[in-house]
């Protein structure tokens, strides 16, 4: 019972993490419950297809087929909220405009959607599926089902609990600042899973991990610790990550935040100030 | 358009690994349903390594381990591999994330302290 709901609460807790956020991030946007809730439902569906399937997968490419697949669905998940990021700096003022005098009467862009209904799948996936094989371990290792369902509800329960907590603490947050912590805390997100799926090609060999251990900080943040869970799911945190994880992780973290920058307005907005103020000496010395 | 570069790069980067393979040693590790076996193996430091691990269980085990940065799913009576290193020398822990308790550790040792030829 225990073991069931610890080791569910934990696969939970890093999608529901995920989804706390991405949820928060599109306040505004129409049907949001409904669209987690499909999110959620495809992933439930494709983790059962996973686990089902994993010999399948696992034997593709010359038993590199469930590297492949990680880094390729860490890495979409990656590009869509990067994606999602950037389009919300350009339109999130217009945005936050249209909240605030239409209240939840606003139609965002299909970017929007297609970034909640893409990345909660492809978490409650991922997750999902680790947790159906667990189970079936314990299950088919002779442990009671009462007590295994029992435990597991338990841990879904927890999970959920603490994704919920997430979403109700950002939604709280005033609409013009929502928009900006959000898509911070999705920048640092996005940067952990490209470097995450990267680090999945760098165990078949496919990429060099340049330095396999860059540095070792388990005995600040253990990876198995809540803290490390979570920073895990938020961040990418891994206590011992390959040089390749961390120049991966900075060259996104870098290019997305960039893009937001330049996306933006901001530089246009500074540039016509500039100009206006050249203009105003300009006249002022004639 | 950006998206679409750093994209075919990945690809591209996925048609190449056969370029990375030099220098290999391989070991191979057991998972039963108590124990891994061996359960301390010991590998050369400064050396790319594949383990190959075989999973004698009727039912999946995940390899896993923070101080290698790795996890893998073994369904169960399947043979998967993985590579790790060019290791420190040092002790690494790894265990199964679907039984708890088993646990192994993988001791790197420098090639020249032991043993003066290059025997595994």
């Amino acid at each position: 019972m225990i073991g069931a709901l610890i080791i569910v609460f934990r696969e939970v807790l890093e999608a529901a993490l995920v989804v706390g956020v991405v949820a928060a991030a599109v306040k505004g946007l129409p049907h949001r419950g409904r669209h987690v809730l499909t999110g959620i439902a495809i992933g439930i569906g494709g983790a059962i297809l996973v686990a089902a399937g994993l010999g399948v997968i696992s034997h593709f490419a010359a038993g590199h087929g469930q590297e492949i697949f990680q880094a390729a669905v860490l890495i979409a998940a990656g590009l869509m909220l990067a994606w999602h990021n950037i389009y919300m700096a350009k339109h999130g003022r217009e945005l936050t405009r249209k909240l605030k005098t239409l209240g939840s009467e606003v139609v965002a862009g299909s970017a929007s959607i297609t970034m909640l209904i893409g990345v909660t799948a492809i978490a409650v996936m991922r997750e999902g599926s680790e947790v159906a094989l667990f189970l079936y371990a314990l299950v088919a290792g002779g442990t009671s089902q009462a007590s295994l369902l029992g435990g597991s509800l338990l841990g879904l329960a927890g999970g959920v609990v603490v994704g919920f907590v997430l979403f109700a603490g950002l939604s709280r947050i005033p609409i013009k600042r929502l928009f900006q912590v959000s898509g911070v805390i999705i920048l640092f997100i996005a940067a952990g899973m490209l470097a995450h799926g990267v680090q999945y090609l760098v165990q078949i060999g496919y990429l060099p991990a340049l330095i396999p251990h860059v540095w070792d900080s388990s005995f600040l943040i253990s990876g198995r610790s809540y803290v490390g869970i979570s920073l895990g799911a938020l961040a990418g945190y891994t206590p011992s990550p390959s040089l390749m994880q961390v120049l991966v992780w900075m060259a996104s973290f870098i290019a997305i935040a960039g893009l937001m920058f330049t996306k933006s307005g901001r530089l246009d907005r500074k540039r016509n100030r500039t100009k206006a103020a050249a203009l105003q000496t300009e006249q002022g010395g004639s | 358009m950006r998206m679409l570069a750093v994209t075919s790069a990945f690809l591209l980067a996925l048609l190449a690994p056969a370029a990375l393979a030099a220098d290999n040693h391989s070991v191979t590790l057991t998972i039963k349903d108590d124990s891994f076996t061996p359960s301390t193996l010991t590998v050369p430091a400064d050396t790319r390594i594949e383990i190959e691990i075989h999973n004698t269980r009727a039912l999946p085990s995940e390899f896993e381990s923070f101080d290698l940065n790795r996890e893998k799913v073994v369904p169960g009576g399947t043979t998967l591999s993985l590579w790790i290193g060019p290791l420190a020398p040092g002790k690494y822990k790894f265990f199964d994330d679907f039984n708890p308790g088993v646990t192994g550790v993988i001791v790197v040792e420098k090639p020249g302290n032991k043993t003066p030829n290059k025997t595994p």
